[in-house]
């Protein structure tokens, strides 16, 4: 039986487009609004939601998670209670949710036990974006076990040989990260990232998803000729942190996301 | 000279780490980001393929002779000794280096790795500062481009070492996330090298990071505890009875301990106790944390229940660091190493101390290895022969320790 994500991606490579991966941080800005914009997310066509554990060291990741992780963290979120709330709404959300979250904290919890609190939130995958291939067997196993697809990352200076190592660890799709740099770095879609996507696609048979820097509809229009998958953060987020009040957040973050996905329906 | 050839015989199970992995028993090992594990595997080849060639060692050891100052000066401190019992004290003076601490050691090591390599340039993270002026000085004598993060608290407490790497020439790029010292300007540091991993070589201060970091930083500063051991048979004859050094994120007391460790000597690495163990305020990652992961391994730290890093404390920025090499947490889990911590008030009064009795200003985390000597102090009958890693001189911290006796009237 295909997980999930597998499904998502047998349907928008059916249906002849790029499937549109939103992230959002968890618990952020509030638990009421964060709720508001997964609702918001499903409907204004996300097809997987990637979901944020804060850390207190995101190492990956750029100004705008860190802030937002911070925030989230200050107001007391953990990684509990964003399982909690993913588990209350699971049954009205469409989209198979991925959580991102750094080893620490999954290591603290002890990897069977959160792998399976995954599982009872209705998650389908996970990023561990600090966890190698190498040091996953402690991971993976029990991510199986529950039915979490664990994502791997491959990077742009990732040479051919460890591509195929790492795409033959990942399930579910294969994040290509589109630059060395952290997340909401300022992209260039260039013809060697085109190039690379391509390249990645040639090593393995799963969908090739990439992110990191990817904000407007144009890029994701750009991408959306290769990819599989495009996975924006930072520029959703942002305009959470920009936003004056929880419902501006919701309905800037859906207008943006509405945008980003109508630029992926269109392939060459 | 040979300070860089293999120490491990193979002996004892702390002495084969790590393995090919970069694991120290249960800790150490790689977790980062992607785009770093090239850049890592790259790093290990090269440090391989430097220091097995002659002139790569020559290069060093004649940097570290003619510029850094070294050896640096086993000295018998007879007046200190008289305070504490009975027994003989020596101090190794790595204080008497150029820049002023061990760091240097390090730095110039990792230097002639990132020209080696080809890269144009050098990122480092500091917290005293000292890695950072260590740092800016190689850079400045090879002629390579420099960035040094450092948190803002620690901008504020080691201003001399902020002015003294500008005039070096560095750009010292303030980092104001988290707890503003030593952990936030690593992510920083860390941040920055995933961005330019291609030109830039990461300098890391300490003998934390992913692999190959705890064991070139262990290997660059394994000098220390080489010379040593030679100066201390040459002097007395003998091997010393205990060792103590300051442990941060551990680098000069892995560099002391590592020539001894198949030697019968009691090795005491000291950790900052903060305002004491008991009011949460510490750095004493191997005495009171947890096992997990930050910057990159496995490693005790400070962390809470849901493994977020908390932050730590100390009045010594360097030893202002919630997380410690991995390979003191396999020496802690043998029982090879003893560690223990000492407070900010006894470190202050051991800095003092040293000043008035030995005409020796030591670095406040040096401090804390001095102030473990009243701990000691039942134990040092008259036969004993105690070696204090002096790891750093404290011009840096007269400004600071001055508001903190102003603040403590
Ligand atoms: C003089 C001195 N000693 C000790 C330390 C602590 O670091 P480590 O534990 O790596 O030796 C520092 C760090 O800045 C230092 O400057």
């Amino acid at each position: 039986m295909s997980s999930k994500i597998e499904q998502v991606f047998k349907r928008t490579k059916q249906e002849k487009r790029c499937a549109f991966i939103p992230f959002i941080t968890g618990g952020f800005p509030n638990t009421e609004t964060f709720i508001g914009l997964l609702r918001a997310l499903d409907t204004s066509g996300a097809d997987i939601i990637e979901v944020g554990i804060p850390f207190s060291d995101p190492l990956a990741d750029g100004p705008i998670i860190q802030h937002s992780s911070k925030l989230a963290l200050d107001a007391g979120v953990t990684p509990q209670s964003i399982l909690d709330t993913l588990r209350e709404i699971k049954h009205e959300i469409r989209a198979p949710l991925v959580v991102m979250s750094y080893w620490n904290p999954i290591m603290r919890r002890g990897p069977e036990e959160f792998a399976a609190a995954l599982s009872e939130a209705g998650v389908s995958g996970a990023i561990v974006p600090d966890l190698t291939p190498e040091e996953s067997d402690k991971w993976r196993i029990h991510a199986e076990n529950h039915g979490i697809d664990t994502i791997f990352m491959v990077a742009p200076i990732t040479p051919a040989e460890r591509i195929m190592k790492i795409a033959s660890f990942s399930r579910g799709f294969l994040y290509l990260v589109s630059m060395t740099g952290v997340t909401g770095s300022s992209l260039n879609v260039s013809s060697r990232l085109e190039f690379q996507i391509t390249n990645v696609k040639g090593m393995t048979n799963l969908p090739v998803s990439v992110g990191f820097g990817v904000s407007t509809p144009s890029q994701a229009s750009e991408l959306a000729k290769y990819a599989d998958g495009v996975i924006v953060g930072s520029a959703l987020v942002k305009r959470c942190i920009e936003s004056q009040s929880d419902v501006e957040a919701i309905n800037s973050v859906s207008s943006l996301s509405r945008e980003i996905s109508e630029a992926l329906r269109f392939r060459n | 000279m040979s300070r860089l050839e293999p120490l491990s015989t193979g002996q004892n199970p702390w002495n084969t780490a790590p393995d090919a992995t970069g694991h120290f028993g249960r800790f150490g090992g790689r977790f980062v980001p992607e785009t770093l594990t090239p850049a890592l595997e790259e790093l290990t080849q090269a440090y391989y393929c430097a220091i097995g060639q002659e002139s790569f060692r020559n290069r060093l050891d004649l940097l570290l002779r003619d510029y850094a100052g070294r050896e640096t000066p086993l000295y018998e401190a007879e007046r200190l000794a008289k305070i504490h019992g009975k027994a003989r004290i020596f101090l190794k003076r790595e204080d008497l280096t150029h820049t002023g601490a061990h760091k240097i050691n390090n730095s110039l090591g990792q230097a002639l790795l990132a020209q080696w390599m080809g890269k144009r340039r050098i990122i480092a993270e500091t917290g005293a500062g000292q890695h950072g002026v260590a740092t800016a000085t190689a850079a400045a004598l090879l002629g390579i481009e420099c960035v040094v993060y450092m948190g803002s608290l620690d901008i504020e407490r080691q201003r001399l070492n902020v002015l003294r790497m500008k005039m070096l020439g560095a750009e010292v790029i303030p980092v104001e996330s988290g707890s503003k010292s030593l952990k936030d300007a690593v992510n920083a540091a860390i941040r920055d090298w995933v961005t330019n991993v291609a030109n830039t070589h990461y300098i890391i201060g300490s003998v934390i990071g992913p692999h190959p970091y705890p064991m070139i930083v262990r290997d660059f500063q394994s000098v220390i505890g080489i010379e040593a051991r030679r100066q201390i048979l040459d002097r007395t004859g003998r091997l010393p009875d205990i060792i103590v050094a300051c442990v941060g994120a551990g680098s000069n007391a892995m560099g002391m301990f590592h020539a001894f460790l198949d030697d019968p000597v009691d090795l005491i690495g000291v950790e900052a106790a903060g305002l004491g163990l008991d009011t949460g305020k510490h750095s004493a990652s191997l005495c009171a944390g947890s096992h997990g992961v930050l910057h990159g391994a496995e490693m005790y730290l400070l962390q809470d229940e849901f493994g977020q890093i908390v932050e730590a404390h100390s009045l010594a920025a360097g030893l202002d660091y919630p997380g410690v090499g991995p390979e003191h947490c396999l020496l802690k889990d043998f029982n090879r190493v003893k560690y223990d911590s000492v407070t900010d008030q006894s470190a202050v009064e051991a800095f003092l101390g040293l000043a008035r009795i030995e005409g020796i200003i030591p670095a406040l985390e040096s401090a804390h290895a001095i102030a473990y000597l009243d701990k000691l102090a039942p134990e040092l009958t008259r036969d004993k022969i105690v070696l204090v890693c002096l790891s750093g001189r404290g011009d840096k911290d007269v400004e600071h320790v001055a508001a903190y006796l102003e603040s403590q009237k």
